[in-house]
């Protein structure tokens, strides 16, 4: 399964594995990462578990959905080029050794 | 861990009572933290259960995190166990099972309880409510051979399970007391749009009907008998409502009035050594006219989450979250942010695809609360300025969308 690295704002890393098949949003949650609040349960419904995926990594993950991109212009911490909400970034192998960034603030 | 070392003591194991205790432990409390959850399971996600069928036989992957956590953070979680007594003047819990827990915070995070159908033929097979994972569960295992499903009451979880079942096949009858659905959650005039996209997909919506009797064969549901006629029925699902589970503070003379009666700090106002957060639990609101109690995950997290940090110290202010809500039925998706009062002027707007649509509520010339269909990001856009108190009247939505404004306004913001 791969590992996928949340970057917290402080600079501190979490490598946690992530299940294949399920998205990005539940592997920090079921690892207690702080920083994605995911109030909806991933339903696309708050933009609370906003990331930022690692520049060198951005084209492995690909673009947000139509849905999740009008949302993104309304995250709680700026949006960036690189931002995605976990909940809608689906966890495969290839993502191995992928980082995200975790904002300063989901709410 | 010793029992004889006061902490915080959070009575209730759902989503406000975890939201108190890893508010706790992130903002560094490093007292005793004892959970008292009366199901013999983690703390589990409620929102999904009533928006898909759930069938696994382990049950659907809902914790709210793993059991790690808890042991991780040094938080005592008494799974099965509940609490059955509260001694204020001594400060302790007497559990189910006789056990004395002193405690220097007591965090009240009972939830609420479905109100019972009141008819006959309510205690038949087959007739089921939904409040815990095992409800769920009951009602996917019924879900794969049902073909008659009637369900009574049309609130978010009647018509989230109406859709649910009719994705599986079923022939589907709402049936509700009152002249609309959603009554009181949603302004009128988003109503109408929701039941026709509800009948859209074919379930059928009795309004302002009542059911009179449910009748059964063999000790199995067979038919509802309403008052506009019987309508077969192999599974019957019922929500109508929740009250409070306030009779815990009732018995230790705390003020109870239909939920735990706390001040602005979401702390009983008879003894402020007890909080009291989530469904159970009735409170002053910034947006509201008197005493408020809401049923929603983001009060459950918001208000546990102000508790734990305050008991913490990094907390002093009033709550004050911006509420807001959400319910996925079938295809349609809704959502509420802000407070709407009976007597709001509403205005309704179609958004940019036929999916879509807003209702605008406004007291006295200012923007108050938001309903929306299929559209995430005007409500988004709504929470954002609502939250801020952005004045928005009326004029201002006059060919614009909250989302126009919301993204003016932050470019603003970037430029300053």
């Amino acid at each position: 399964m791969p590992i996928v690295i949340f970057e917290l704002p402080d600079g501190t890393q979490r490598k946690v594995t992530a299940g294949s098949g399920t998205v990005l949003m539940q592997a920090a949650v079921s690892n207690g990462v702080d920083g994605i609040v995911a109030e909806c349960g991933g339903n696309a419904s708050c933009a609370t578990c906003h990331v930022y995926v690692d520049e060198r990594h951005g084209e492995l993950v690909g673009p947000p959905n139509d849905v999740e991109d009008e949302m993104l212009d309304f995250t709680a911490a700026e949006r960036r080029p690189t931002s995605r909400l976990s909940c809608q970034v689906q966890v495969s192998d290839a993502l191995d050794g992928l980082v995200v960034h975790i904002p300063e603030e989901q709410v | 861990m010793s029992t004889t070392t006061a902490g915080v003591v959070v009575v209730g194991g759902g989503q406000a009572g975890f939201s108190v205790v890893q508010a706790l432990r992130g903002a560094g409390y490093e007292g005793p933290v004892t959970v008292f959850a009366d199901e013999p399971r983690l703390p589990y996600q409620r929102p999904p259960l009533s928006k898909k069928a759930h069938t696994e036989p382990e049950g659907p992957a809902v914790d709210l995190v793993p059991e790690s956590f808890y042991r991780e953070r040094d938080i005592d979680l008494r799974l099965g166990e509940y609490v059955a007594e509260i001694d204020t003047a001594a400060r302790a819990v007497t559990t189910g099972s006789g056990v004395r827990v002193p405690y220097e915070h007591l965090v009240l995070a009972t939830g609420a309880r479905n109100r019972p159908l009141p008819v006959p033929g309510a205690e038949l097979e087959g007739v089921h409510a939904l409040r815990s994972l095992d409800d769920a569960l009951a009602i996917g295992r019924a879900l794969t051979t049902a073909r008659d499903v009637v369900v009574v009451g049309g609130g978010f979880i009647g018509l989230e399970l109406a859709q649910v079942a009719r994705a599986r096949g079923a022939h589907v009858t709402v049936v509700e007391l009152a002249d609309r659905l959603l009554s009181r959650a949603v302004s009128a005039q988003l109503q109408e749009h929701l039941r026709e996209r509800h009948e859209r997909d074919g379930v059928r919506v009795l309004t302002g009907t009542a059911v009179e009797r449910i009748e059964g064969r063999n000790g199995q549901v067979h038919r509802v008998v309403t008052g506009q006629g019987p309508l077969p029925a192999d599974l019957v699902v019922y929500g109508i409502g929740a009250a409070p589970r306030d009779e815990l503070a009732r018995e230790a003379g705390l003020a109870v009035d239909d939920g735990v009666i706390v001040d602005e700090h979401l702390r009983s106002v008879s003894d402020p050594r007890v909080f009291a957060v989530g469904d159970c639990a009735r409170h002053p609101h910034p947006h509201a006219e008197g005493l408020v109690r809401l049923e929603s995950v983001q009060n459950a997290i918001d208000q546990g989450s102000l508790v734990g940090r305050r008991i913490a110290g990094t907390a002093t202010g009033p709550y004050a979250s911006l509420p807001w809500f959400w319910s996925d039925q079938g295809a349609v998706k809704l959502q509420i942010a802000g407070l709407r009062a009976r007597t709001d002027e509403v205005r309704v707007v179609p958004g940019d695809t036929p999916e879509r649509v807003a209702a605008y509520a406004f007291r006295d010339g200012r923007l108050v609360a938001v309903e929306t269909l299929n559209w995430p990001a005007e409500h988004l856009a709504a929470r954002r300025l609502l939250q801020q108190d952005t004045p928005v009247s009326p004029d201002d939505l006059s060919g614009s969308t909250l989302g126009t404004l919301a993204r003016a306004r932050r470019a603003t913001e970037v430029r300053a």
